[in-house]
């Protein structure tokens, strides 16, 4: 256990340190941003009025239209001056998720991956590999500072270039691979190609995230690359990876509460949940300076373990990804929202756009099809034009969205109507719950 | 001089091509010329018909996607170098063409050519200078 005076503390003196950093974060909201100060004034409500962890419910929620409305920096907490990295991630229209970090944010960043990496059994014996993508995105950078804190051995080679990474995994005697599940099963597809068994390398024990994932595919994954695979949940809006990791147990990941403060709400009424019961994540930011959100909507739907775990960290475990409440997909680690295709083809000059979004799997790669209905604002009776059309718009939804994608021209119609609204998404892939 | 095409999308997949035909036999819609560009993915079927109007709407409400597209239809004498004879005058001025077919009338004397070009009216204004016979819409519908 990386911090055990944290990671294993009682109950009571867990709760009594999460309500006194809860006071703090809701005085330094209050006291630094518009936003939260007015929500807070609307109902009434001052930090002084917040006496237990339970009082927090009486707090409005925080979601990621009100992260649009304030881009980028409206809801920064800190001086620009503190503020010593940012992350962005996709938005639900042409705008980024920006967020910002105090040097503090970083190093709380650093330690909550390190006990991430220690939960999955990393050390300073360790080589780790890390192949999430280096750069806005907070899975490279985040799992590397984390690596560093815990002092193992560094190989930041970022994502792509496949051959080269099963190369650097079998010349470099890695032993913990940190990357995207399905990138790891094209990793172990592409070693096999090259006539490499992943299962006979030094390689023990990988961390797996950035996008969902089942037991059939944890299962898949320790069998063809010969590792114990843990599940790693974050998202940037709350700090990036690390929000919660699995343990030796595999069952359930345990969050770094004294960090977050997690609930479990009713997604449609927006009432706590109790332990047990299946809803959307929510959580608060007890330690966070640059970028501290309230009650912050993730639209991850899972459930809370309070039962002790026996590998004797007390912090609370919540259940894998069972699903989104909203239409938003991640294909390659990266979060799509059907709305951004939808804005690509608005500035194309279609006015009411038809189109699905075809997911699949193919040989361990997420694939994404488009399906796009020929509306007569679009169609042209030249070949070259209408061809000229496909390529534009794959070229701007690739560019939105930061992955390859292609584009099928379809005729109207094609895609299936319920009750009036067009369905947008087919995903194959299974990926929750199987 | 311009006459009206019926443009229609059709995905490349089998019975698409009978679905236009049949709802235009259907509503006794007459197909006097008729093209497809295709490429992997899709088709482009480009009509004329002897009611042009009407095509149009029986089409859209079968969902299909149409579009009127304003070509010009040249009549050629059936013989070798009538055609040659209007493709060097749009090549001497520097007309782009954007596509073409033609069709052999009833009478079997003469042919007719479509053209699409980028500058329509400029491209019936060098024709009719050079005294090559543009047909109306009227005449290519009931060729």
């Amino acid at each position: 256990m990386w911090s055990p005076e944290y990671e294993s503390m009682s109950r009571r003196r867990l709760e009594e340190l999460q309500l006194k950093r809860l006071k703090a974060t809701l005085r330094r909201v209050y006291e630094n941003v518009d936003f939260y100060r007015r929500k807070m004034e609307k109902i009434g409500v001052t930090p002084e009025d917040i006496r237990s962890l339970e009082d927090v419910r009486y707090l409005p929620f925080t979601t990621k239209e009100d992260l649009r409305e304030n881009y980028p920096f409206g809801l920064f907490a800190a001086k620009m001056d503190e503020v010593v990295r940012i992350h962005a991630s996709s938005g639900t229209t042409g705008k980024m998720t920006v967020v910002g970090y105090t040097r503090n944010d970083i190093k709380t960043w650093a330690e909550i991956m390190a006990r991430s990496i220690s939960s999955a059994s990393g050390g300073i014996r360790d080589r780790i590999q890390i192949a999430y993508g280096y750069g806005l995105f907070t899975g490279g950078l985040g799992v590397h500072y984390g690596a560093e804190m815990v002092g193992a051995t560094v190989v930041p080679t970022s994502g792509g270039n496949t051959k080269r990474q099963v190369q650097v995994m079998k010349d470099f005697g890695i032993t913990m691979l940190a990357c995207t599940p399905s990138y790891a099963l094209y990793m172990a597809e592409v070693a096999a190609e090259e006539g490499i068994d992943l299962r006979t390398l030094p390689l023990k024990a990988g961390i797996f995230g950035a996008e969902p994932w089942s037991e059939s595919m944890r299962r898949e994954i320790q069998e063809k690359l010969g590792v114990k695979a843990y599940d790693i949940y974050g998202l940037s809006e709350i700090i990036g990876p690390g929000v919660a990791i699995e343990c030796q147990e595999q069952n359930g990941l345990h969050i770094s509460e004294d960090h977050f403060l997690v609930e479990v709400i009713d997604p449609e009424a927006g009432k706590p949940l109790p332990y047990g019961q299946e809803g959307e994540l929510v959580f608060t930011t007890l330690t966070k300076e640059a970028f501290p959100v309230i009650r912050y909507r993730t639209k991850d739907v899972s459930l809370l373990y309070p039962e002790a775990c026996d590998c004797g960290r007390t912090m609370i475990r919540m259940n894998r990804i069972l699903g989104r409440t909203d239409d938003m997909l991640i294909i390659r680690g990266v979060n799509v929202f059907p709305s951004q295709i939808e804005s690509v083809l608005l500035a194309n000059g279609d006015t009411e756009p038809h189109y699905l979004l075809v997911v699949d799997r193919k040989g361990n790669l997420d694939d994404l099809e488009i399906w796009v209905e020929v509306s007569e604002k679009l169609f042209s009776s030249e070949v070259r034009k209408l061809e000229g059309l496909g390529r534009r718009i794959k070229k701007e939804i690739e560019t939105t969205l930061g992955i390859g994608v292609r584009v099928k021209l379809v005729e109207p119609k094609t895609i299936p109507r319920s009750e009036g609204k067009a369905k947008r998404v087919v995903d194959k892939r299974e990926v929750y719950r199987v | 001089m311009k006459v009206k095409q019926i443009s229609v999308f059709i995905e490349n997949k089998s019975g698409r091509l009978a679905g236009v035909t049949r709802v235009l036999g259907e509503n006794k819609i007459n197909i006097r010329a008729l093209s497809v560009a295709d490429t992997t993915d899709f088709g482009i079927l480009r009509l004329i018909v002897n009611d042009p109007v009407k095509a149009e709407e029986v089409l859209k409400k079968e969902h299909f996607t149409v579009s009127e597209t304003e070509v010009i239809a040249v009549e050629t004498p059936d013989q070798p170098g009538g055609l040659a004879r209007v493709l060097n005058i749009l090549e001497e001025k520097g007309v782009n063409i954007e596509y073409m077919y033609a069709f052999v009338g009833k009478t079997r004397e003469n042919a007719v050519v479509v053209f699409r070009v980028e500058e329509i009216d400029r491209a019936i204004q060098l024709l009719n200078a050079s005294g090559i016979r543009l047909l109306t819409g009227g005449e290519v519908y009931k060729f």
